[in-house]
């Protein structure tokens, strides 16, 4: 069986006030397998962020079914138990968002180390592997105990991936990671992306720049 | 309720904590509480959301005990209570539950605190409760309390009519944890306070959730608060549920009529 395997998934929005259905996408077929990665293409608004977040459970898919594989057993994404999809997102599915949501008065190192404290792991413990990845995406040292709220795009970008990379996946969604980096620390996110392929974690990803991900793909779903 | 029918848990194995099924609650002919049900597993954080009068309060005064619902079962998965519906035990099994296992912050300090004791005092209170007696253990546990809750020990034998209003709610949040309880109620517990002490009220219990691990349920108009704090919610109106689910699906995706609203109202 496939890591995932999603038929006729579909999404549209009701708007109450406006007494309207929107479309979002219609009878969606893939499948993915450990350590594949699948590109989505498209222009903007066809959407592709609604795709990754109707697999993430962030929004409710209104047709069709993605069964996923876990390591507790199978399970139907668009369907399972919201304590369910929480177990998934701690231990199994990762979501890289544009954007980070800062919260007052936490460090970046505090913030970035924080999934994994959730995950179980020591809190010290948790910060020193936290300051590894922080390294790794070259934010600045002097602002690590900083309150990201006040950060760059760019920089808070940084602890934004670290906080969704952090944490051992099996699946990870990323929506446009690159967006806000600089030249190096693109580089080092793709490096650190091959890794994760390499160790059998399906990627499914939205870039804004296939040049980004030149010799990662493995298969691509076109909307329109 | 709008929210999509989803399958039961499967991939979880532990049992909620906390289950409450079919609350209801009347003021005179008024619903307060109408039909709720509700789940809250170990470590979980359930938010509570809905306009003044929803019941949400009313729903955190029935699972404190304090007040005797219409009807309904209340059930915790802790040793001695299993199976048992916890509106039916006597004021003394009651007391007892309370005391050991139930931790709260009410947003008026007025209604947590005696404010003319000192903070300390306050918090070995509790302990007193609970059967202790040595004035060193009472104390130094009252210090951890405080020390946990970060309120500045230097303070701890003012009395809360001298302290802040962020530093109150501190004491009581030290008094709701001192015994380490299952089971932690807030209601509304930075409402009141200003935005920065607020940051740090919320960092606070965010910390002492991760590290104690209790079954939590936060009730909040505030979105953001919610956000922040909450792995699930419910919204509620007119003392029913009218959509629960993830908390970031609830707000960025929410289903209901009433739920698109309130959303769309936050700044």
């Amino acid at each position: 069986m496939p890591l995932l395997e999603v038929h006729n998934y579909t999404k549209r929005f009701h708007v109450h006030h406006l007494e309207r259905e929107i479309l979002a996408f219609e009878g969606l077929e893939f499948w993915l397998n450990p350590g594949e990665f699948m590109l989505v293409r498209g222009p903007n608004g066809v959407g592709k962020s609604t795709l990754l977040r109707c697999l993430y459970r962030t929004c409710i898919p209104t047709g069709g079914q993605a069964l996923y594989d876990s390591l507790h057993g199978p399970v139907d994404l668009a369907r399972a138990a919201d304590v369910d999809i929480a177990l998934l997102r701690r231990s199994e599915i990762g979501h890289v968002t544009q954007f980070l949501h800062p919260r007052p008065r936490v460090s970046a190192l505090d913030l970035a180390a924080e999934p994994l404290a959730l995950a179980g792991r020591m809190w010290e413990d948790a910060r020193s592997e936290a300051a590894e990845w922080l390294e790794a995406f070259r934010l600045k040292r002097d602002i690590w105990h900083a309150y990201p709220a006040t950060f760059s795009g760019g920089e808070q970008q940084k602890v934004n991936l670290v906080r969704a990379l952090i944490r051992p996946q099996r699946l990870l969604l990323l929506d446009e990671p690159t967006a806000s980096l600089d030249v190096a620390t693109r580089a080092a996110l793709i490096e650190r992306l091959r890794e994760l392929k390499a160790r059998g974690v399906a990627l499914i990803g939205v870039f804004h720049r296939d040049s980004d991900v030149v010799g990662l793909v493995d298969r691509e779903l076109r909307l329109a | 309720m709008t929210s999509l029918a989803f399958d039961l848990p499967r991939l979880l194995t532990t049992a909620p904590l906390l289950r409450a099924r079919r609350l209801t609650k009347h003021y005179g002919a008024i619903p307060a509480v109408a039909g709720v049900d509700l789940d809250v597993y170990p470590g979980e954080v359930l938010g509570i959301v809905g306009e003044s009068g929803s019941g949400k309060s009313t729903i955190l005064r029935l699972l404190n005990l304090e007040e005797a619902p219409d009807t309904g079962d209340y059930t915790l998965t802790i040793d001695g209570y299993r199976g048992r519906n916890l509106f039916t035990l006597d004021r003394y099994d009651r007391r007892a539950l309370r005391v050991r296992h139930i931790g709260i912050v009410y947003q008026n300090p007025l209604h947590g605190l005696r404010m003319h004791i000192t903070s300390s005092g306050n918090v070995a209170e509790r302990l007193i409760m609970a059967g202790e007696r040595r004035f060193a253990t009472l104390r130094n546990a009252a210090r951890d309390a405080l020390d946990a809750s970060e309120f500045p020990l230097a303070r701890m034998d003012d009395i809360p009519r001298r302290l802040s209003g962020g530093m109150q709610q501190r004491v009581q949040l030290a008094k709701a944890i001192a015994l380490q309880p299952m089971v932690l109620l807030l209601d509304e517990p930075t409402t009141g306070l200003d935005v920065s002490v607020q940051a740090l009220v919320l960092d606070t219990l965010k910390r002492i959730q991760r590290e104690l691990h209790v079954a939590t349920i936060i009730v909040s108009h505030d979105l953001g608060v919610i956000r922040t704090l909450a792995d699930r919610v419910l919204v509620m109106r007119h003392g029913r549920v009218v959509e629960h689910g993830l908390t970031d699906q609830v707000l960025d995706d929410p289903q209901d009529a009433y739920t698109q609203q309130l959303v769309a109202a936050k700044l």
